[in-house]
Formats: C-alpha cells, structure tokens, sequence
C-alpha cells in the first residue's frame, strides 16, 4: 500500500475536505489501486525528458523569443485589451451565500 | 414536423425562405423533450424565453428578406460546463445548483450572434469528470439507442440530446475523450479542436491545459459549421490562438485521393472488443477504396497516456476547484462556527465522489515529496507522447482509430471501479495530452444495434484534414 489512513487525512486537509469516515476508507482503497496502475510510468527513462506543461510548450513557440514573448498564443499589448470592465458591485454579490450589500460575509475567521 | 432529418443548412434554408419559422423550429423541439426527454435525461434546464426572444429575431430578419447568418434559426443545446448570463450553470454540481452567471461563454456568444438559438442546458458528469454521465449530481443520462446502457461521458447529455432530437447540434466540452467518446457511444459526430483553436472563457474550468471545446452534429458538414462560428483568437482566453480560420466546408470537400492515412498497431491491442476491432478495420478499407494510401505507423508511449493523464488532469482539477469555498458564489453548509469549518463541510457537502477522489489525488500528486514522482514524471511523459504524434505526421495526413475499446456499456456497470472507467479512456486522452484535433463519426454498429465510432487525429491546427477524411468516410457509409 502506498497511501496510508494518514496520508489520507493529510491530502483531505490539504484540500480542504473532511470526509466521512466511509469516504476515507473508499479514498485509500482507490488512490492504491490508481496510483498502483500510475506506478508504470517509473519504467520509463525521463531523464533527459523536458516537461509539458502547456500545448503552447511543443506548438506555437517562436524559440528565438524570451519569456512568454515565446508564445504566439499569450502575447498581447499589455493595456487596451487587458483592460477590462469589471462586474457592476451588485452583479458580483448576487450569487453570494451571505453578504451586506457591500461585502462577502464569512463566519469568524479568528479560531479560539 | 421530423425532427430526425433536420441538418443546419436544412433549417437555415426553411427559415430564410420563410417556410418555417425560427419560432415553430425551437416549439417542435420544446415539445419533442417534453415528451422524449423524462427517460433520457438530457437536459438540466430549459431557457425558453431566450430561445423564443432569439427565433423572433431571425425571423424578423427574415421576413424583411435579409441574408440570414449560418446557424439562423437553428436549435442548439449548450453542455452545463459552459456559463450562460441569467440561466442557471450547475456544471453537474450541487456545489453550483443555484449557481447564475453573470455573463456568457464566448464560445455560446458566438453561436447565438452566428444565430443559433439555445434551447437550453445539457447534463454532464460533474464538473465534467466521468465517462459515463453517471457522475451527474442530478440525474443519470440514458442512452436513447438502449436506455439500460450510458451515454458515455462527460459530454452524455449534449451527445443524447442530438441522438434522440431534441436539438440539430450541440456543445460539449472534451478533457480527455468527453466529446468523442459520447459520440461514439450514442451514434453521432463530435469533433474536438486543437487546443487553442476554440476560446474556453467561459467555460468552467477541469483541467486548463487539456479542456477544449467542441460541437456535436448528426453529420459531419455540421460540425463543421458549428466550430466554423467558434473558432478563433478570443481576447478573453489568452490561450487562443491567433491562427486563421480557413473555410472548413470548402476544406471538406476537397477529395482524400492520395492522402496518406496512419494506423496505430497500439490502438488496436489487448482489451479491444472484437466487434469494435472489426468495425475499425472496415472503417480502413473503406479509405483504401476511397484512394488513400494505408500507411502503419508508431506510437510507441500510447499505454503510458492514462496513468500520465489522471496525474495531470487530475493535479490541474484540484487547484481549478479550490475556488468552490462557500463565500463568492455556489452552496454554503449551514450551522458552522469558523471559516476553516464553512470551506470544508461546504465542499464536503458540494462535491460528488468522483470530483473528491480526483481533488485528492491531484493534491496528493503536487504535495510536498510526491510532485517529481508524480506530477514532473507525468508531464516528461506528456512530452514523449506529444513526440509520437509528431513522428507519426512527418510521414502521415491523419491518424484513425477506434474511439472508444467498447460500445456503450450499462448504468452501474463500472460505478464502483474508478480504475476501470479511466481505463476505457485509453484511445482518447492521447489527443488532450497532445492537443491534436480529434472527431467521431459513427462507423457501424455491433450485433446488438450499439453504435461504434471511428475516431480520426489530425496535427495541430489541421481540423480540415480531420473534417475532409471524416466527411469523405460519412458519403461512402
């Protein structure tokens, strides 16, 4: 086994999740039995692999070009478009859970 | 009115030559899912006044003899992935059930002012996650061809939706193989773009670098008018590209005579269903005899594509929905004392199994002493799976596969086995990875009258070779 119950209750903190004590016990049996197949990837020899992080790393890169210049997909003046009207105080509240008409309203944030 | 027959040019037509109405196209479809969709499941919500408010301009358009735009009139059903201003947006989440957004998907944008008219939202696994639609947090889709089978997913809803008519085209969204894979099992075309071709504002975030947009059709030539309103530079998703949009129905039409067509022994292996295999090899010949040249061709890294693709599908799924916390939008768990407590029982309370399993292994790949291991390894893999495909087009115009190793299986049939699921993934999450364009078209059917799909790659930004193979394959059927 790979995953502990205590890697569990750690990655669920991370992600900031609970989880029943049912759902911690079907979580270790499935990241195992995932991450047992995903183990296969270690017969590969990456050494000198670079990675992937973007379609635009293998397509679209002008090599001669720095930082993300680089990319024909990103580069854009940096004013008129990147300004942006943004949404009226109203519309952003409106899906709110709980709010004052001016703010987001949370419980208290400060645990004794 | 047959709703059946109804293809893009067909509607248009009728309404610009005011033999139907925009209006009477979008009740017969109202109507229709009145009636079809409480056994199939399809939709999630209608928006009636916006379709009706949409029709009327076309045909007023129409009545004063203006030259109509290409999608005029025609009825279109939108996966739930996709934002629409005013209309509720659940992306198969209770985590978002009351959720209404404030403003549109580009990509909805364009098909609306292209004058298509959006009947209404599409179920979907949640937040796209699942193969099999089953993953909804409201209500499973069935497969209009054998209501005890799946739809396939994510996309399930806008693949039925189109099988059964309750809509002439649709969207959904494919992270790795959710527009093919439906399509396939449901027995209709869907086409997913290069990455970067179609815009993705709007659309709600899985996996950014491997979520793409797309349309499903009844044929090919409508697929194609769909991505032809898409596609393009869009200012709001800096990952659009800036690449020209050629005339997709006059690439489709070009003859296949001499191009060269690759096949993939790694496509063809073990856990293939014999039918499927047969289905596929048909599929090829048929190419033969249409003047393509069959050529064999490697890719050799295939069966690392699904362990590579659930580290970093799921690591990017586990930052994108770290935004559902209860305080900006979506469900609030009630009775909490502190803001620790809101975040995890709101998201404990929100999110299905399957959305949890995948944030819990997406963070477990980027945490501390695992990202190498995991994450790093998973995208050095990406890289050499990129390369495969790369190799393969130096010598080859388009790359054909099975879609998907079966047709569609049951509801519950593999619920309870996440590996199981992933694994049927195994011939669609290469094009993600890789970011190639990849489509559906039904190639036949197994002796218990299920849909099989032939799946065709392209290179990058290459979707007219992809149409004009597919298109050619369609007229010979």
């Amino acid at each position: 086994m790979k995953v502990s119950e205590k890697d569990v209750a750690y990655v669920a903190e991370l992600a900031n999740l609970e989880l029943t004590d049912d759902e911690r016990a079907h979580m270790l049996r499935d990241l195992n039995s995932i991450l047992g197949h995903i183990d296969m990837l270690n017969a590969l020899d990456t050494a000198n692999v670079p990675p992937m992080a973007q379609v635009s790393d293998r397509f679209g890169a002008d090599e001669s070009k720095k930082g993300s210049e680089r990319f024909m997909y990103a580069s854009r003046e940096d004013v008129r478009e990147g300004l942006r009207k943004s949404l009226d105080h109203d519309v952003a509240l409106a899906n709110a859970p709980d709010s004052d008409g001016t703010f987001f309203e949370v419980p208290k944030v400060i645990e004794k | 009115m047959d709703l059946s027959s109804l293809t893009i040019d067909s509607v248009r037509s009728a309404v610009q030559e005011r033999k139907v109405t925009a209006a009477s196209f979008a009740e017969a479809h109202y109507t229709h899912i009145a009636s079809e969709d409480p056994k199939i499941g399809a939709y999630l919500a209608l928006c009636k006044e916006r379709a009706m408010a949409k029709a009327a301009e076309i045909d007023s358009l129409a009545a004063k003899g203006e030259k109509l735009p290409p999608l005029a009139g025609v009825p279109v059903g939108i996966k739930d992935v996709m934002v629409t201003r005013g209309v509720t947006t659940t992306a198969g989440s209770k985590i978002l059930g009351n959720y209404v957004p404030p403003y549109d998907c580009t990509a909805v944008a364009r098909l609306e002012a292209a004058g298509a008219v959006v009947l209404g939202k599409l179920n979907c696994d949640e937040f796209a996650m699942g193969s099999s639609n089953e993953n909804s947090a409201w209500k499973p889709v069935r497969n209009p061809r054998d209501l005890s089978r799946v739809p396939g997913g994510s996309s399930g809803g806008s693949a039925a939706a189109v099988a059964a008519n309750m809509a002439v085209a649709t969207l959904g969204s494919d992270t790795g193989g959710s527009i093919r894979q439906p399509a396939s099992f449901c027995g209709v075309v869907g086409l997913k773009p290069t990455y970067g071709r179609v815009s993705r504002y709007g659309l709600i975030a899985f996996a950014s670098s491997l979520d793409h947009i797309g349309p499903f059709g009844r044929n090919v030539k409508d697929t194609a008018l769909v991505l032809q309103t898409m596609a393009g530079r869009d200012p709001m998703d800096s990952t659009s590209a800036d690449i020209p949009v050629p005339d997709y129905i006059a690439e489709m039409e070009k003859p296949v005579k001499g191009l060269k067509i690759g096949i993939a022994k790694e496509y063809l292996g073990e856990g293939l269903d014999g039918e499927v295999r047969t289905a596929t090899e048909a599929a090829v010949q048929k190419l033969a005899r249409l003047g393509c040249e069959i050529v064999e061709v490697s890719l050799p890294h295939t069966k690392y594509a699904v362990p590579a693709y659930y580290i970093v599908a799921t690591a990017e799924a586990s930052s994108n929905l770290a935004r559902f916390d209860g305080v900006r939008y979506g469900f609030r768990a009630s009775g909490v004392r502190s803001l620790s407590e809101m975040y995890r029982r709101s998201r404990d309370q929100g999110f299905g199994a399957e959305v949890k399993r995948r944030i819990m292994l997406g963070t477990y790949a980027l945490s501390a002493g695992y990202y190498d291991a995991y994450y790093l390894k998973a995208q050095k893999v990406r890289t050499l799976l990129t390369r495969d495909f790369e190799e393969a087009f130096k010598t080859v115009d388009a790359i054909v596969t099975p879609t998907s190793p079966t047709a569609a299986f049951k509801l519950g049939e593999k619920v309870d086995d996440p590996l199981a699921m992933y694994l049927a993934d195994i011939y669609t999450v290469t094009a993600n990875l890789a970011g190639i364009p990849g489509i559906s078209v039904p190639c036949g059917e197994t002796k218990e009258k299920l849909p099989i799909g032939l799946q065709i790659f392209g290179r990058h930004f290459d979707e007219a070779m992809v149409l004009r193979v597919a298109s050619a394959f369609e007229k010979a059927a």
